[in-house]
Order: structure tokens, then sequence, then C-alpha cells
């Protein structure tokens, strides 16, 4: 082994370099093709979550599935608005062979053959016709709760976080009391007052459903509150107002929209529920929910398609709507990749 | 703050939401549009003196704060009234019943539990092999499907093809043979959908624990995986497994008023469903305050059980 | 026989993006005793190239290439079993952030008291025991009774010592620290520097010490490596690294530490940042940042070699300084023109 001599420089002391010219490297021409921004592919993040969702294949295949559901919902039967007494047919087209409501156009309780593809009911519907047409119902309700929901439940989060104090004792506590019910209870108790119909429903799933908004985004104001951006924003004189609907919402609203794709499954389900209990839609609605209300006695007389395919159709849908949320949750917070890079450091 | 500081603690902090629990409960009665009980006494036939009972009952002609103060000062000794369509004593009808759904509960909590977090731990320990994808795939089939729909295929096959199981509770004392054979199949029922989300919530929360530097720390310290897994991971991802076993209340409550009624089993949420139809108004209050302070005291425990398990809150 | 000798290591990670090389044919040996300091930035591989020694590198990143020999035996050989009774016992880890490394639930004196009981055969009371003394030694005050305390009822600082502790408790011959004082104040990260020197000295453990900060490898290593995006680009005992430093970022790196009697009117940096390692400047892979670089750099890979000789760099040689870049194997037209010049009392006065 080569023992060095250092002492040319075992006087300790500071050292200086000098002729180290960063400016050279700034001011000359790149020497190779290879640039820093190429590396990371300059794309923003909403650009990157969408990559990761296309390579998410369940992801893509929920979507198309809700994409004709959709298709379903709006061509199923034909749409008509009514203006000023005449009747205008906006939508004419038809998927399903018969009315949602028309009585015996075929036997009853059929099963299902090639004229009825999920056979009739006990008054000799058509089933397939009833199925399709319930996707209206679903999707209908699952939007329209979902977002009415969001507009309690946002505004009111995050006036509870960024505000705090008394403000946000009040909200929360008032949270932590609907927290307190089970949906199916609260809402037995709100039709069991107000009677039942569509916008009752909708009603009693708003009520329930704006909490876990108005937790969650609580929580993402509060720690986003404290970003030096926000406090840059506070120290330039915006407005309370203008910081909240500028910076801190957009912010937060990722894991929203998470939340919000998740629980049209839930609300769909609950919808459905109600429906079963006969407390939903008036009987007789094509609401899958409804459709299963009385099919109990049916399926000991083994009339089983009466039963199966509504609930089939639920399946589908929220199982779609759930595995789309997965995906949008798993491509906006990429777990993984984040673990893998900690890994790295 | 030591131990018990801390539940005193706790204990104060839901005494507000208590109260915010009996004024929603009461306030059901004001949403009714117009004179409640005249709206009530709409769709039932009732003797004019059940009639006399009901209107001393709600004290109509008090204020409302006053109302609320004579109402919450018999509920607190259990006298919700009396119920519209029987004439019994509410807290009667609800004894009679309490006993089946908390059985039907429990069974249902139990498999929820006892599916749920094994399974989670298997497939966050084993991520992204075969049994994880099998089992997350399981897991979103779990959640979309409907409880009452699930029930009624297992009436399908079960019952009425296979003829394995009874589709109607046979008539039994609630602790016999018979009758706890029966209540297998609306608990899997419930318990199907419950163990999906604990699944999904364990498999998520000990991922994100695997993730933590205690872990590689426990690695490097050349414990057996066994031993990094079952002491370190398991104990900190128990915490949110707390949490979400006592949310499952409320959800398994939401399961039995549904499940009740597929199953014709005699407990709160049949008779909840029922009074509906007949706007037997104390039944529904009763049967939504009830709930919701079983709600409170079960998040309440858990978080007592959560302190325990994690020092950082109790100190 | 060198206590550790890493030997053209090659860790892979497998990313969305692609695959990423976080250390690229790395070598070097700690002889028994020795405290071998591996500078860079984050992301270059320094921590990777521990966790690869510790067989602590998980899914989805592997060890593809090369040996690590640790007394003489390849531990890439080794069953998970035979690693699992090496790890803590005979190589030892002290982890960057005390406070997300110990367990928030369990005591600190079960988290060192539970390794002891892993690797000895001791009973319960006597692991309990080894474990109070731990505590002493890492200079905890009161430490049976400290021993039940949990970790947040200790000071960033003291987790730290309890993480030393740990650590030391199975004696081992190899520490390695991962930046193990960047979490701390300026004024803590003395003491633990200077508690981490003492100790190995008392233990005769051989350190492998990880920063990103040259004035900690000042304090307490005997030889440096500088890596860069997953290579090591410098090599050499670390009074030599400091007075003489051969490769430009190394020089780079020198040039960016602030002193005080500085009379230069702002700090030399180096430009940009370190490149992604999915996709590595072709050729030598600092050259898009290095103020010396010529065509040649973005052809030609330089290898790691005595800087006197321009021959290939010989890992078991204690005393070579070895660099790499073409300036030392004849490539390049220009001279590296830095100057480094002492600053003894009257110059900066």
């Amino acid at each position: 082994m080569r023992q060095k001599q250092r002492d040319t420089t075992t006087q300790r002391g500071r050292i200086r370099i000098t002729g180290f010219d960063a400016e050279r490297v700034r001011n000359r021409n790149p020497i190779s093709d290879w640039s820093e921004t190429e590396s990371d592919g300059g794309t923003s993040r909403m650009e990157y979550a969408w990559r990761r969702f296309k390579s998410n294949r369940l992801a893509m295949l929920s979507v198309g599935v809700m994409a004709l559901m959709t298709v379903v919902a709006v061509f199923a039967r034909p749409i008509s608005v009514d203006v000023a007494g005449m009747s205008l047919t906006v939508q004419p087209f038809a998927l399903t062979p018969y009315g949602p409501g028309e009585m015996f156009v075929g036997s009853p309780n059929a099963a299902p053959s090639v004229e009825h593809l999920m056979g009739t009911d006990w008054s000799g519907r058509d089933l397939f016709s009833r199925v399709l047409v319930g996707t209206r119902y679903s999707l209908s309700i699952g939007l329209i709760a979902t977002v009415l929901a969001l507009f309690v439940g946002i505004p009111l989060g995050s006036i509870a976080g960024y505000f705090g104090g008394w403000i946000d004792e009040a909200i929360m506590r008032l949270v932590d009391v609907l927290y307190a019910f089970p949906f199916l209870v609260l809402a037995i108790g709100i039709i069991a007052a107000l009677g039942q119909g569509f916008w009752n429903l909708i009603l009693a799933l708003t009520i329930t459903g704006w909490i876990s908004y108005a937790r969650l985004i609580r929580g993402e104001v509060l720690s986003v509150k404290e970003n030096e951006y926000v406090l840059a924003a506070k120290a330039l004189g915006a407005t309370d107002r203008s910081i909240i609907f500028r910076h801190v919402i957009p912010n937060a609203m990722a894991p929203v929209i998470v939340q919000a794709t998740l629980s049209i499954g839930t609300v769909v389900l609950s919808a459905a529920a109600l429906g079963f209990l006969g407390l939903g839609l008036t009987p007789g609605t094509p609401e899958w929910g409804t459709m299963l209300s009385s099919t109990r006695d049916t399926i000991a007389q083994g009339y089983w398609w009466v039963s199966v395919f509504p609930g089939l159709a639920i399946v589908v849908f929220v199982l779609a709507i759930n595995l789309m949320g997965d995906g949008i949750n798993d491509a906006l917070d990429p777990q993984g990749d984040t673990a893998t890079k900690q890994r790295m450091q | 703050m030591s131990l018990s500081r801390y539940i005193v603690k706790r204990i104060l902090v839901s005494i507000p939401v208590l109260i915010g629990v009996t004024m929603v409960s009461f306030g059901l009665v004001q949403l009714i549009p117009g004179d409640p009980i005249e709206f009530i006494l709409q769709f039932t036939n009732v003797s004019p003196e059940a009639e006399q009972r009901l209107y001393a009952k709600y004290n109509l002609d008090e204020p409302l704060w006053k109302q609320y103060l004579l109402w919450l000062q018999d509920v607190i000794v259990l006298d919700f009234g009396e119920s519209i369509i029987s004439g019994r004593d509410v807290a009667y009808e609800i004894s009679t019943r309490l006993d089946h759904t908390i059985a039907l509960g429990l069974f249902s909590w139990l498999i929820g539990l006892g599916v749920g977090i094994p399974t989670g731990i298997i497939a966050a320990v084993k991520r992204g092999t075969i049994t994880d994808e099998v089992s997350r795939i399981a897991a979103l089939l779990g959640i979309a499907t409907p409880n009452f729909w699930l029930g009624l295929m297992l009436i399908l096959v079960l019952s009425v093809n296979l003829g394995i199981f009874r589709a109607i509770p046979p008539d039994a004392p609630l602790f016999s043979v018979a009758k706890l054979k029966f209540l297998i199949l609306p608990s899997v029922t419930i318990g199907t959908a419950s163990a999906s989300l604990i699944m999904r919530l364990v498999r998520s929360s000990m991922l994100q624990e695997l993730n933590k530097e205690y872990v590689r720390m426990a690695r490097a310290k050349g414990l057996s995986e066994r031993t990094v897994i079952f002491k370190h991971v398991l104990r900190n991802s128990m915490i949110a497994v707390v949490t979400v076993a006592a949310i499952q209340i409320a959800f398994i409550i939401n399961g039995s008023v549904v499940i009740e009624q597929v199953f014709s089993w005699p407990g709160l949420g049949r008779l909840l469903v029922r009074s509906i139809s007949q706007r037997d108004f104390p039944i529904i209050q009763a049967g939504v305050l009830m709930t919701g302070v079983a709600i409170v005291i079960a998040n309440l425990l858990a978080d007592i059980v959560y302190s325990w398990l994690d020092p950082r809150i109790r100190y | 026989m060198a206590l550790l000798e890493v030997n053209d290591l090659v860790t892979q990670f497998y990313t969305e993006d692609g695959t990423v090389r976080a250390v690229d044919g790395v070598s070097y040996q700690i002889d028994r005793g020795e405290k071998f300091g591996i500078v860079g930035e984050s992301g270059a591989g320094k921590s990777v190239t521990s966790l690869s020694v510790m067989g602590l590198i998980e899914s989805p990143g592997e060890i593809v290439d090369g040996e690590i020999l640790f007394k003489g035996e390849n531990l890439l050989e080794k069953s998970p079993e035979e690693m699992r009774r090496i790890r803590g016992n005979e190589i030892a880890m002290v982890f960057q952030d005390a406070e997300t490394a110990l367990n928030p639930v369990y005591t600190v004196g079960e988290q060192i008291a539970e390794g002891i009981r892993t690797h000895k055969d001791v009973s319960d009371e006597e692991a309990k025991e080894q474990a109070i003394e731990m505590l002493a030694k890492v200079g905890i005050p009161d430490p049976a009774e400290r021993y039940s305390d949990y970790p947040h009822q200790f000071s960033g600082g003291m987790q730290q010592r309890a993480v030393i502790a740990i650590a030391l408790s199975c004696d081992p011959d190899l520490l390695i620290c991962d930046e193990p004082t960047t979490a701390l104040d300026v004024t803590i990260e003395a003491q633990i520097l200077e508690l981490l020197d003492e100790l190995a000295s008392d233990f005769d453990t051989a350190i492998q010490l990880i920063t990103h900060d040259l004035g900690v490898v000042a304090e307490i290593c005997n030889r440096v490596m500088v890596m860069y995006a997953g290579k090591a680009v410098e090599k050499a005992p670390v009074e030599e690294l400091y007075y003489e430093p051969k490769h430009p970022y190394s020089v780079g790196l020198m040039g960016s530490i602030p002193r005080i009697g500085d009379r230069r009117d702002r700090l030399e940096t180096i430009p940009g940042t370190m490149p992604d390692l999915v996709e590595v400047p072709p050729g030598c892979s600092f050259h898009p940042r290095c103020p010396y670089a010529e065509e040649v750099c973005s052809r030609k890979e330089p290898q790691l070699v005595d800087t006197e000789t321009g021959e290939a760099s010989n890992p078991n040689d204690d005393g070579e300084h070895a660099a790499a870049c073409l300036a030392y194997t004849g490539d390049l037209e220009d001279e590296l023109s830095y100057q480094v010049e002492v600053l003894t009392e009257e110059t900066y006065e």
C-alpha cells in the first residue's frame, strides 16, 4: 500500500476555489443534444395524471362502461320538453322496445326470451326496457345529489377551515351531529316527515352527503392555509374570499374529486336501498331499487329474472363508478411512485 | 395528559354532540308541514283519547324551546310516549326487538372484522401479487353490490334452489340453534360489504405504514419479517382500524334496516320501516334518537381505544 | 482483507418512467475501524448504495450486478435469513430522520432491547439492562427512567442518540450512517457527530458516513468518495480531496460552501441540477454542468483513474487519489483551470 505524503497540506486552513466559472456553462452552446427539460418531459401535473389514468386498464374500461350507460340513459326513450303547451321532442330515439310503464306487452312473469331479453314482471312489463330506463334515475340521482352535497359541503368546510374559531366549532359540531346518524335512519326520519318523492329523496341524500366533503375540505384548507403562497397573497392584501376561491380551493380539489366520484356510487346504493324499502320513488317507477322492492315473494315462486337483472344493473353501475374513482385516486396521488422516489434519496 | 384525563375530556366533548343528536331527533317532527299531529292523524284512525295524549305529549301550544325541554325531560327517562298504532309504550316496542337487532348487528360486525382485517393484511403484505389483485376485485364487488340484492340472491340460491337455509326465521327463541343458524345468511349479507370496506382500509393503512422509515429501521435491526409486520406495522395500522370499526356500526345499522326487511327478521329496522308507512312518529323519533346516541357512544369508545393504542395522544 | 469490499455494484429501480440506475458500477472498500464518507447531492445514489449493503433494497428495486464482500463473504449470495442475522448485528444503520425511524407506539427502551434480544442469547431482563446501558453510553440522562419513554417524549437530538444506541447495541463491525445529522440543529449536529466519532473509536466500529455536507466528512472521515448520478467520480483520502480536489464536480461542491471571511462577491455554485437518472446525459454525465467540458465529454465516458498515473483505479489502494474525468486520461485539450488557495489566518484577516 502506498502511503502518500500529506505534509504539503497538513497546514489546516480554509480553502478558496477560484476559476470554477459557472458562467461558462450558461454562455456556451450546449455540447450535446441532452437537455434537462427533456428528461422530466415538461408535463404538467394533470397531463401526468391523465397518462397514469390511461395506463390503468380497469379504470379505462370503467370509463367505457359509464359512457355506455350515459348513452343508454339519454337514448333509452325519447325525451320531450313541454314549451308553452307544445310538446317538443328533443331526442327522438328509443333504444328500448317498449315503454317502461307499458303493461302486458307480454304475459306476466314470462321468463327471458328473444322477445323479452330479461323477461317480464308481474304486470307483463318488459324488464329489459325498464332496466335500461332505470339508468336515467340512477345517473341523475347520483349526479344531482352529489353536486348539491358539494355545493353545501365545500363552502361550509372551507369557511370552517379558513376562519377557524367559533365558526369552525359550530360547523364541525353540526357535522359531528349529522355524522352520528346512519344514513338510512336519518333518511327514514326525513321521508316520514316530508313524504316520498324525487326531490325529498335528493334532499335526504344531500343532508347526509355534504358532511364528508366539509370534513375533507376543512382538513385540506387547514394544511394549505399555512402555505407560503397563501401567506403571500394575504400580505399583498387579497381579501379572504378571493384567497379561498383562488388559492385554497383549487389546491384542495384533488381529494374532493376522488371523494365525489366514489360517493356517486354510495348515493346510488343508498337511493336503491330506499327504493327497495318502498321509501324512495313512487311504486312502479322503473328505478332499480324500487323495481326490486316487491320481488322477495317472486323469488320463492321461481321468477328469478325479476330480481336478478335490476340488481345486476346496480352492481355494474356502482362497480364502474368506483373503479373510475379508484383510477382517479391512483392517477392524482401516485403513491407507489413517490414511495420509490423516497427510497432512492 | 394521563389516560383518564383524556377520557374525561373526550366525554365532555361528546356532550354537545349528544345534545345536537336530541335536537335533530326532536326537530324531525318540526319538519312536518303544518300541524304535525293533524298530519299524522290523516293517515291513521286513532281513538280520541289517544289523540288527546298525543297532543299532551308534544306540548304544541308551548314555545319551541319549551317543547324541546319538556320532550327531553321525558326522553332522558326513556319515556318516548306511545305508539300511535299499537298504543303500547314505545320503549316496550323497542325493547322487545332490540335483542334481535343487536344479535344481527354483532354477528355482521364480527364477520366484517373477522374477514376484513386478515385479508387486508395479507393483501398489503403481498401487494402486487395475484392474491392482492383477487382480494381487491372481490372487495370492489362487495362494495358495489347492494346488500338487499345480495340477500335476495342468497335466498334464491341457498334457500329456494338448494334448500340449505330457511328464507323466513323459525318460530323459536333468539338463542336457539335454529334461529342462530338462520342468522347466518343475513349476517353474511351485511358483513360482506362491511368486510370489503374494512379490507380496503386495512390494506391502504398497512401500505402507508409499510412505507414508513421505522419499518426499514426494524428490518435494519435484523428483526424477522414476521416481527416487523405483526409487531411494528400492525399496531400502527390498527389505529386506523379502530376508527373504522366504530364507523362500521353506523354502516351495520344501515344494513340491518334493509336486511331485516329482506329476511323478515323481527328487529328494530323492521319496526322503523313499518312505522313509516303508518306514520307512527313516536317510534320513528325514538329509533332515530337511539341510533344517534349509540353511534356517539361507539365513537367515544373508539377514541378511547385509539388513545390506548397511540401513546402520542395520551400524553 | 478489507472489512467491506463493494465491487461494481449496480442497483436499479423500475419506475413508470423507465429503469433508473441509482447505483451504476460503484466500487469501494472500507477497512476495520475506518471512517469512510460518501458525498453527493440527493439522488446521487448514496442511500441506495447503503441500502444495498444492508440488503434492504425493496421492490421495485433490485441489485443487478456486482458483489458486496463483507469479511470476505459475498452478501449477495446470502439467504434472507443469513442476511437478517447480519443486519443489526454485524452491520448496523443510523437513519437520517430519527423521528420517523423510531416506531411511535413502542417505548424507546423496548426498541433498543428488541434488537439485543434478536441477536444475543439473553433474557428479557438482561436485554433491558443492556439497553439502559446503551442509553447511558449515548449520553441520555436518567437512562433507567427514560427507558420507558415514548419517542415523542424525546427531543430531536435525543431521538437521534436513541437511534445510535439501537445501531450500536449489538456491537457491529460496520455502522452505516445515512445523513445522521441532516434533521438536526447545527449545535446538536456537532454533538451527535462527536458522539458518533467517539463511540466508533470505543467500539472499534468502521463507519460508512453518507452526507451531502462536506464539512461533516472533514470532521469525521479518513477517506471519501464523491458520487454523481449513480457513479463514483472521485475517491481520495479526505485531506487530499479538500486541498486538491481533482474532479470538476468536487471542485464545484467545494466552491459552493459559504465561508466566513470570504471576500468574494458571490458564491460560485454548480449551474443546473443533477440529471434525472432515467435519462442520463451521454458520455460524462456531468458534462452539461461542467465549465471545462469539451465536445469529447459528450461522447466518451470517463473511467475512474488514478489521477497521477492515469491508469485504472485500484480499489484496494487506500492512499490512491482517483477521479473520473477525461482530464486525467489525456483526452481533454485544455487544462482544468481552477486554483485552490489555502487561506491562512493572515490571508483572510
